[in-house]
Parts: structure tokens; C-alpha cells; sequence
């Protein structure tokens, strides 16, 4: 981690603002020993103007946060993954099924399944995320009860789900019948909201590298997410982190699991195309 | 019991006679302080793991006394000189009495 005093990133942010994404450090992701992570990648070309260079919010973190993440053993998340691995195998439901009924080992029914996610599911007519698909398997074929958004057994599932993605490039398909929606989100994305008239784009295309108080911004890339956030000990969804910063610039934020928030995390996965799957990861 | 409870260690299988290997070491456990009360007012009974031992063929390596300001899933992580081959032995108190065991076996390289 290179650490700089706050007046001196001040001052050059001022001087020469395009300066401060030297702000992220040059580490290198590996996870196991094995599982070798792109943490910055040429941006997709729909960022084209905006962003040269994408990074996961890895480099936004210092070193023993860092550290965390580079050994399963050490990653408070993967306890989440392992009560995921039994809930897949464990039946729920009125018609005695589990995950596994159907899909099987889930290292091997589920690899790449979050890299192309939010997607769209041309049976349903709408865009999924990995929660919305979880509930239509258990409320259509297992006969059981939906997850409420972000209960913790929803968070943990889509912590297994991605853990066994790790590694493979995000791409997120933005064109087609989500076209409307990532419009939708990408026109969120850079609507200034709540009393203190911020955009994500303010602090996060403007201004990641900078420190807003004593949090390092990071671009917001969410290819870790589902993210163990130190703070509170716990994962945290896409939409549950987004509810905290749309609260951050008090406004009245949108209901995680909305249409509104599905259409922003849509649009900000699509602005991480590129780099790797690296969920479910460890900040503070 | 508490709910939920499961010891983990990762250790080397084998080492070079001598040498020193890392051990960390996680339980999964709620850690519950006795300072915090539910929505009735009353105090939530403290459940805690209140001591952590590792011995090497019987010889003590670690042996820690644990507090309740220690938060939830206790990991510990330390250094182990290993003179021969032998198992590590790793013990975990809880409150209530039970007690949890794990063991990992090194080899000489």
C-alpha cells in the first residue's frame, strides 16, 4: 500500500486530477496460492471517455485487509460459503428436492454462472440476478419458501455461487433485451441525488484513488461482491451496499431487490467487464 | 451446546526437523459477550469460548485465556518449531462446559 498524507493527494488531485489513480496500489490478487485474479483491466468500451483502466476495490485496501482475501482460510466469507454448501444439499420444499437435485456438484453446474450476471431469462420476460434465480428455482421446482432480498441464507447462496467462479472474466451482456434497463442504470449511475447532490460518478469515476473522510474510494466495482465487510462482520450484496451509499448522500434510498436497483446493478457489473469474478471478498 | 460450532486448522503436513511452520486456527462459534440484552431487557447469558490450547506430542505450544471482548469466530494464528515428527493437538473451552478437539498430524520431510 503507498500511503500519502491527505494534503499532498489535495493538492495534487487539484494540480494534475488525473493523478490520483496512481492512489491504487500495484499488488497482484493470487487466491490459494492458485486462483490468479485480473484486479485491472482495459475498461470496456462503453466506458469509453469515462475510464481508461478498470480496478476491483482490492487495491483501495491496505495490506492485511489485502491478505485476508489471498487464502480461503483466512476470508471470514467463506464460512458463508460453507453453509451455502450444505443448504445445496439439503432438501427444502414440497416436492423434496435440494439445489443439488438438479444441478448437481455445484464447483461444476455453477462455474462461470456469476460472471455473466445480472442477465437476462427469456422464459421470465425480465432481467435476473443471482437472488431472483435463486427463488425461482425454490419457490418453482423445490415448492418452497422464497428468500426474502438479502436474507442471510440469500447472501450466503450467492457467496457459494460465486466463490466457484473465481477467476473468470466478467462479462456482462449490455446490449439485446437488457439494453432498456442498463440505460435505466446507467442513467442512475450519474443522476446526482439526497441533500449532499452526489452521483456514484462523483466519487467513483471522479474521484476514486481520493480520500472522502477516512474511507479510500475505490472505483465501486462490484466483481467481489457478495463482500465481507469487516465493519459489521458480514456479506453484503451489490444492492444492500448500494442502499448504503445512495443513504450516504441522504437521499431516500431504493428498496434492495427493486427494479431500480436491479437496473444499477446491472449497469455496474457492466463497468467491471473484464476484470475477474473475485466475490466473495473481504473489505473493510 | 452452542449451535453451529466447528473447529478448523490448517497446518503443514510435512516440515524439515527444526523448522518452523505457521498453524492458524478458526472456530466458528458466536462468542456471545454477557453485555448485551434482547429486546425484553434481559441480559443475553455470555457464551464465549474462554480458553485455547495447542500442545505438540504432548507439550504445550500455546495456551490461551480468552475474554469476551473477543469477537465472533475466534481465529488464532502462531508459529510452531517442530523437532520431529509428532501430531498437534488443539483444544477449544466453551462456557458451557464443552470442549472441542482437533488434531493434524506432521510428518519429517
Amino acid at each position: 500500500m503507498k500511503f500519502k498524507p491527505m494534503s499532498a493527494i489535495a493538492a495534487l488531485a487539484l494540480s494534475v486530477p488525473t493523478f490520483a489513480m496512481a492512489d491504487a496500489d500495484d499488488d497482484t490478487l493470487v487466491i490459494n496460492g492458485e486462483i490468479e485474479i485480473v484486479t485491472k483491466a482495459p475498461a470496456p468500451a462503453h466506458l469509453d471517455g469515462a475510464l481508461d483502466e478498470v480496478m476491483s476495490g482490492w487495491h483501495f485496501r491496505d495490506d492485511t485487509t489485502q491478505a485476508m482475501e489471498m487464502d480461503d482460510f483466512d476470508n471470514p466469507a467463506m464460512l458463508n460459503v460453507e453453509a451455502a454448501a450444505e443448504v445445496w444439499n439439503t432438501v427444502d420444499g414440497s416436492e423434496g428436492k435440494s439445489c443439488a437435485s438438479c444441478h448437481g456438484d455445484v464447483e461444476e453446474s455453477m462455474k462461470g454462472v456469476k460472471a455473466v450476471y445480472p442477465k437476462w431469462n427469456e422464459a421470465a420476460g425480465e432481467v435476473r440476478n443471482l437472488q431472483m434465480q435463486f427463488n425461482d428455482c425454490r419457490v418453482n421446482r423445490m415448492g418452497a419458501d422464497a428468500w426474502k432480498y438479502d436474507a442471510g441464507a440469500a447472501k450466503d447462496m450467492e457467496a457459494l455461487v460465486t466463490s466457484v467462479s473465481r477467476g473468470m472474466p466478467v462479462n456482462v451482456a449490455i446490449d439485446g433485451p437488457v439494453q432498456a434497463m442498463w440505460e435505466h442504470g446507467k442513467e442512475m449511475y450519474y443522476t446526482r441525488t439526497g441533500q449532499l447532490d452526489l452521483s456514484c460518478a462523483s466519487c467513483h469515476e471522479e474521484n476514486y484513488g481520493n480520500m472522502i473522510r477516512a474511507d479510500h474510494l475505490s472505483q465501486g466495482q462490484i466483481n467481489g461482491f457478495p463482500v465481507y465487510r469487516l465493519k459489521n462482520s458480514k456479506l453484503t450484496s451489490p444492492q444492500g451496499r448500494f442502499k448504503g451509499c445512495v443513504r450516504d448522500t441522504r437521499a431516500e434510498t431504493y428498496k434492495p431487490g427493486s427494479n431500480d436497483f436491479l437496473a444499477l446493478e446491472l449497469y455496474v457489473a457492466s463497468r467491471g467487464n473484464g476484470l475477474s469474478v473475485e466475490g466473495p471478498s473481504v473489505r473493510n | 451446546m452452542a449451535e453451529g460450532v466447528k473447529p478448523r486448522v490448517k497446518a503443514p503436513k510435512k516440515a524439515a526437523a527444526g523448522e518452523t511452520v505457521t498453524l492458524k486456527t478458526l472456530i466458528s462459534h458466536k462468542m456471545e459477550s454477557g453485555q448485551r440484552k434482547n429486546k425484553d431487557g434481559s441480559v443475553i447469558p455470555r457464551s464465549i469460548i474462554n480458553r485455547f490450547t495447542c500442545e505438540f506430542n504432548g507439550k504445550s505450544v500455546i495456551d490461551v485465556t480468552m475474554e469476551p471482548a473477543i469477537s465472533t469466530n475466534p481465529y488464532f494464528e502462531f508459529e510452531a518449531t517442530v523437532p520431529e515428527a509428532g501430531d498437534f493437538k488443539f483444544t477449544w473451552y466453551d462456557d458451557d462446559g464443552s470442549v472441542y478437539e482437533e488434531s493434524k498430524s506432521v510428518a519429517i520431510a
